[in-house]
């Protein structure tokens, strides 16, 4: 089978997304006949028709109860030829979260509108979430077409209206009624004019593959693995491009460098490892690298201070005033956010870390320029960041810091741990005292 | 130039969840593997042994035992803990078992309850466990399907839907406040078929229950019962046959129903599995008993 494809879908309430998902786990027959029995004996949405799509994604009771998905749901289904992994994402406004949530990980995204109402704010909104984490890969799915006669004209302008808003990103536009099935798995009789493909042929075919393995490479180290004395081995999920043994990578913060010697995996060494594979390093150099370190070919971004966008999804408000814990590749440190947001708001902020990360901007990668965060009393994960750049030092362009009070600070804030810190400082003032 | 490497879907879940296994161990103090006996804590036990490879299982394992689940699943449970060198933890509910608790007396809801809610959360409380692995997947259950890699459990062991925390990219977040613990998934984005897939690829032990052969049974309705615990008694007009059969998921023997099948190896399992359209859960009686009663139970306590 040729790998996974992720995907979120992203639509108003009402618009009939948890029906076009059911829909598809039922007509790829990823839905058993147990769970059709349970949703039959469930079913009292009589409008929907014989069997209720959407309860077989609206999960928890009190959706069911409701009418509403509140909760990001993940569905899997295979055809022959990929597997699929679905982030249901929720459509009501407050849940927006729940939509990054699903998108942050996605290759591509459904976006559903109704035909009827056409692109409202919440499209746009889903559209531009969709955007911001990532997604340049869209299916514009047009849903109740049979209650607007599948007027091609409907269909058009909201295609076009579409188009606009994802300029940049590759949108394939279909015409639909999830409730009956048109143009889901099969191309229907009642669209002549849509030249198709279905969704599910379009699903199984489509090429969004972001090569992970063309970027540099970028290996956080989860744990060092120390079995005995003969063995240390840096273990991690390479989160971009490919390593062999004999290259030299660099680990940072430090900065230094050491050829690799093994990769080490449980069937066997390999000559070379590549993204997104879960290996372990063994290194000719003993240099100092612990959890929280990065092994990079080329240089990655190193600093304290960045900018980013970050969607807050705590009830909390985002407060200056506050100290929050930031987890970013396996590293966490505190950090500092210089302004406020307010639940399901989206902003562009600055952030200084008690420590230095080591990072690229999101737009280049996905796992190294991406962060949550943590909200320190209630350990809430309140926020998630997407870097768009580095601000050196947290100094204006143009000024350097002047006072040794400045100096020393600055130099504590570079180094790799706080133990560098010290080592740093210490010898900054033994400088200045000989 | 060479063409892009890329993985295959196993390959893939398995990269993803070693990586979920080793942010556990980084991330907590005292981790435990719940085991179950069944194919997905076999595969958990795999993907443990790459995770740390070449050390040991950093963890120990952790049996729930109600004393009722089938007797050639207590010797593959024994013989594979001593294989991959790991510590086996067993817990039991002793006082339930002596006031004499059993399905049949108390009924499935309160034996579940004492037998295995109430006896996993005494287990971890006793091993002072602050992070529990357990081998659930999404596409078992509707409930399952919102539940999260890493999900919180308050002081009482119970989940709460509506407190979830957002997870992002591959960031896990798993701060704790007090009383506070964590269940953990790995195998979240897996399927079934994922599942033995695996198994049988990588050449995973299973337990011998899961291949067809000629079993003594109760064919009561839809339902094949094996009659190892003395209380399983035979209805008037019933009496034990010999049939073929397999289990398609292990529980108790008293509730955990047979299939008739003829799939002795594990290409023809999966052969089985991609033709039926009964999903595997049906036949463990437990989760039928109201509607959404997995839901409620993962409220009290239950993985």
């Amino acid at each position: 089978m040729a790998g996974l494809l992720r995907i979120c879908t992203a639509g108003s309430v009402d618009d009939g997304k948890s029906t076009l998902i059911g829909r598809m786990l039922h007509d790829s027959q990823s839905v058993y006949e147990d769970q059709i029995h349970s949703v039959q004996a469930a079913s009292k949405n009589l409008a929907a028709g014989p069997i209720d799509f959407s309860l077989f994604t609206d999960g928890l009771k009190a959706e069911r109860e409701q009418g509403i998905t509140i909760d990001v749901a993940y569905r899997y289904f295979a055809t022959a030829r990929r597997k699929v992994i679905l982030a249901d994402t929720p459509g009501h406004e407050q849940y927006t979260r729940n939509m990054a949530t699903g998108a942050s990980t996605a290759d591509l995204a459904i976006l559903l509108v109704d035909a009827r109402e056409g692109v409202k704010v919440q499209s746009r909104r889903h559209a531009r979430i969709a955007r911001l984490l990532g997604i340049t890969d869209f299916v514009l799915a047009v849903n109740k077409m049979d209650l607007v006669d599948f007027d091609r004209e409907v269909f058009d302008g909201i295609r076009d209206e579409f188009d606009e808003m994802l300029t940049g990103a590759r949108c394939h536009a279909i015409p639909l009624s999830a409730l009956h099935g048109d143009n889901v798995i099969t191309l229907s009789d009642r669209t002549p004019w849509f030249e198709g493909p279905s969704l599910l042929e379009y699903l199984e075919t489509v090429d969004v593959s972001r090569d992970l393995t063309k970027l540099p490479l970028r290996f956080p180290v989860q744990l060092v693995l120390r079995p005995n004395d003969a063995f240390r081995g840096y273990s991690g999920q390479l989160a971009s491009g490919t390593v062999r043994v004999g290259d030299r990578v660099t680990a940072w913060p430090s900065g230094r460098s050491a050829r690799v010697q093994r990769i080490v995996t449980y069937d066997g060494d390999l000559d070379m490892a590549f993204a997104p594979m879960s290996v372990t390093l063994t290194l000719d150099d003993e240099i100092d690298i612990s959890r929280g370190d990065l092994l990079a070919t080329d240089p990655p971004d190193v600093g304290q201070h960045f900018e980013a966008e970050v969607v807050w999804m705590d009830e909390r408000p985002l407060d200056p005033a506050r100290v929050y814990l930031l987890k970013h590749t396996t590293r966490t440190v505190t950090a500092e956010v210089n302004h406020a947001l307010l639940l399901n708001q989206i902003g562009t902020v600055s952030v200084s870390t008690s420590r230095p990360l080591v990072f690229d901007p999101y737009a280049s990668n996905r796992i190294t320029g991406g962060f949550i965060l943590i909200d320190t009393s209630t350990h809430f994960t309140a926020g998630a960041g997407m870097i768009a750049h580095a601000v050196r030092d947290g100094v204006a362009p143009g000024t350097t810091p002047v006072t040794a009070a400045e100096r020393l600070a600055l130099l504590a804030r570079r180094a790799g741990s706080d133990a560098d810190a010290i080592k740093a400082v210490e010898q900054a003032l033994e400088e200045i005292l000989l | 130039m060479t063409t892009t490497p890329r993985l295959d879907h196993l390959r893939a879940l398995e990269a993803e969840s070693i990586h979920i296994l080793r942010e556990v161990v980084a991330e907590f103090e005292r981790p435990v593997m719940l085991y179950s006996i069944g194919k997905d804590s076999s595969v958990m036990l795999r993907l443990a042994q790459k995770a740390f490879h070449p050390g040991p299982i950093p963890f120990p394992l952790l049996h729930v035992d109600t004393t009722y689940k089938f007797k050639e699943m207590i010797q593959f449970r024994d013989q594979m803990a001593a294989s991959v060198g790991a510590r086996l933890i067993v817990h039991t509910n002793e006082e339930a078992i002596s006031d004499g608790t059993q399905p049949f007396k108390v009924g499935t809801q309160r034996c579940c309850g004492l037998l295995k809610t109430k006896s996993l959360l005494d287990g971890l409380q006793a091993g002072n466990f602050d992070a529990a692995l357990g081998g659930a997947r999404r596409d078992e259950e509707r409930s399952r399907a919102k539940e999260r890699v890493f999900s919180l459990r308050d002081a009482n062991g119970q989940w709460d839907p509506k407190r979830q925390r957002p997870e992002l990219w591959n960031l896990l977040n798993g701060r704790l406040g007090p009383g506070e613990s964590i269940r953990i998934f790995p195998l979240s984005n897996w399927t079934e078929i994922d599942v033995w897939q695996y198994i049988h690829v990588e050449e995973i032990p299973i337990v011998p229950l899961y291949y067809a052969k000629e079993r003594e049974v109760i064919v009561r309705g839809n339902s094949l019962i094996v009659q190892e615990q003395p209380f399983v008694v035979t209805m008037p007009g019933e009496k034990p046959q010999m049939v073929r059969c397999r289990m398609r998921s292990l529980g108790c023997s008293p509730c955990t129903g047979a299939i008739r099948s003829d799939a002795d190896t594990v290409p023809k399992i999966i052969e089985e599995l991609i033709s039926t359209r009964q999903s595997e859960r049906q036949l463990r009686i437990i989760d039928h008993d109201q509607d959404g009663s997995m839901e409620l139970k993962k409220r009290e306590g239950y993985f």
